[in-house]
């Protein structure tokens, strides 16, 4: 007995639940980027005064929770569930910023795509009356994401230009079962999406296969066309696998090549900034969210967003046993009324 | 996305991405590749006029090249110089040095035995291996077929 789903992927909500509030720090680079006016902190250098990039990589989610617990005028016992993950093996950022938060807390994994699943999950637990208010938080941080998957900061290696630059960020949103808007309103849950690729410098080319399933699947179960959207943002597709998103869904016969853009592209000047395909990462489509769409939402500039925020689900090890990248993209839309 | 064709799509995605600059990269590789070169031929030039004989002068001109490798990797200038160089600062020594430095010095903080000595040699490792392992094997084939004595 499902009430509230439509279509193969897609959840209605019953109830659209409202984010009431957000907030978004990040560092150094993307705060001289174009979207720097949008950022509620910027760091002034990536450490943070913390020990290791990974701690500091923590701090970024726990003081973006904190920051948009002020914003909403809410404490931490306020808040029923905490959703988050990050890249980290054992999504230890995510865990450590929980222990200092004292709050109910499921981790996540979804690659880059955890904002989007993380906010999915968090309106569905709120419209199925499990929560009043939920917060829904993501980081990644270039350092302790370069060691992870590619190689040492010093190592002197040249970067192809399909490759992408990890943001240094987290975006965090508050949830509510009541609240005035912005309202999540759709959600719906990509599938796992391989499309062979094996190069790991192009990740872009890896995610848009599933990028492009979600969204013409959400056209399909929604009745929406691209022209409802004021905004189609993907996460983190870069330039590469924006322009292949687009070419693949004008094949499925929909143009969104006017409401389209990727996190990735906006929040750096690539070429003055030299991040090559655009930005990646958790932190990327967080940001992003949490800073210029959310904004713009609420300053009625835009009024309906569908964010897909994009993941490729590898790992070094499935790197180096030759195992293609598996993509996943998450869709939400996010709109000023509750239709 | 069910008719996606995986290896139509890998060619296709191969098309999207920009070319790389191949001249740009070909020139500065040559310009910063040969000035090491001509670094490690003044350092030997310099070696042989302090009276040192060519052994001793192969190993000091190796050394003073691995110490100014991994000092520009210390100081942060040697992946700044790799950016522009590609191949040109990884296939002289220098680059060797800072291959083995640059991960001791970003697994500093996981402690001097599981970080630092655990991890220096993750990239100069297989080189290193297939290195020696390849120079014993000539050795070998030298030693019964070559007269070696």
């Amino acid at each position: 007995m499902t009430l509230k789903r439509i279509g193969t992927q897609t959840v209605k909500l019953e109830n659209p639940p409202s984010i009431i509030s957000t907030a978004s720090i990040v560092g150094p680079k993307e705060g001289e980027g174009p979207l720097k006016e949008y950022f509620d902190m910027i760091l002034e250098d990536d450490l943070w005064g913390q020990e290791s990039w990974e701690k500091c990589e923590s701090k970024l989610q726990e003081e973006a929770v904190k920051m948009a617990l002020t914003n909403a005028e809410l404490t931490e016992s306020d808040i029923n569930y905490l959703f988050s993950g990050d890249l980290l093996n054992q999504i230890i950022s995510s865990s450590y910023c929980a222990r200092q938060l004292s709050m109910p807390y499921f981790g996540l994994y979804g690659a880059c795509s955890t904002m989007a699943q993380s906010l999915s999950l968090g309106a569905m637990t709120i419209d199925g009356g499990f929560a009043d208010y939920v917060a829904c938080v993501t980081s990644s941080h270039f350092s302790s994401a370069e060691r992870q998957f590619r190689y040492p900061l010093e190592f002197g290696n040249q970067r192809p230009f399909s490759s992408q630059w990890t943001i240094t960020g987290s975006g965090a949103a508050i949830v509510s079962s009541t609240g005035n808007g912005p309202f999540v309103t759709y959600v719906t849950t990509g599938k796992v999406i391989d499309a062979g690729i094996k190069d790991v410098n192009n990740m872009g080319a890896a995610m848009a296969p599933a990028a492009v399933d979600t969204i013409s699947n959400h056209f399909k179960d929604t009745g929406y066309t691209p022209d409802d959207y004021d905004l189609i943002i993907t996460g983190d597709l870069g330039f590469v696998g924006k322009d292949i998103t687009s070419d693949l869904l004008k094949q499925e016969g929909y143009d969104i090549s006017e409401v389209f853009n990727d996190s990735g592209i906006k929040i750096f000047a690539h070429k003055e900034q030299d991040t090559h395909a655009g930005g990646s990462g958790c932190g990327c489509s967080a940001v992003v969210f949490a800073g210029y769409v959310y904004k713009e939402l609420l300053k009625g500039s835009l009024n309906k967003v569908l964010l897909i925020s994009t993941g490729a689900l590898h790992s070094p090890i499935s790197t180096q046993q030759g195992e293609s990248i598996p993509g996943i993209a998450h869709a939400v839309t996010i709109s000023n009324s509750k239709e | 996305m069910d008719r996606l064709n995986k290896k139509e799509y890998e060619k296709y995605a191969e098309k999207k991405i920009p070319t790389p600059t191949y001249f740009k990269n070909i020139f500065w590789a040559f310009v910063v590749g040969g000035g090491i070169c001509v670094l490690g031929q003044f350092i030997r030039n310099w070696l042989f006029s302090r009276g040192l004989n060519e052994k001793q002068v192969a190993a000091g001109t190796s050394i003073m090249l691995v110490f100014i490798g991994a000092f520009l990797t210390g100081i942060g200038v040697y992946d700044r110089l790799g950016k522009v160089a590609g191949a040109g600062s990884i296939v002289p020594i220098t680059g060797f040095a800072n291959s083995i430095v640059s991960p001791a010095m970003e697994f500093k903080r996981e402690g001097y035995v599981f970080g630092v000595a655990a991890r220096m040699f993750t990239i100069a490792g297989p080189v290193l291996v297939y290195g020696i392992g390849s120079s014993i094997l000539v050795g070998i084939i030298y030693l019964l077929f070559g007269g070696g004595k």
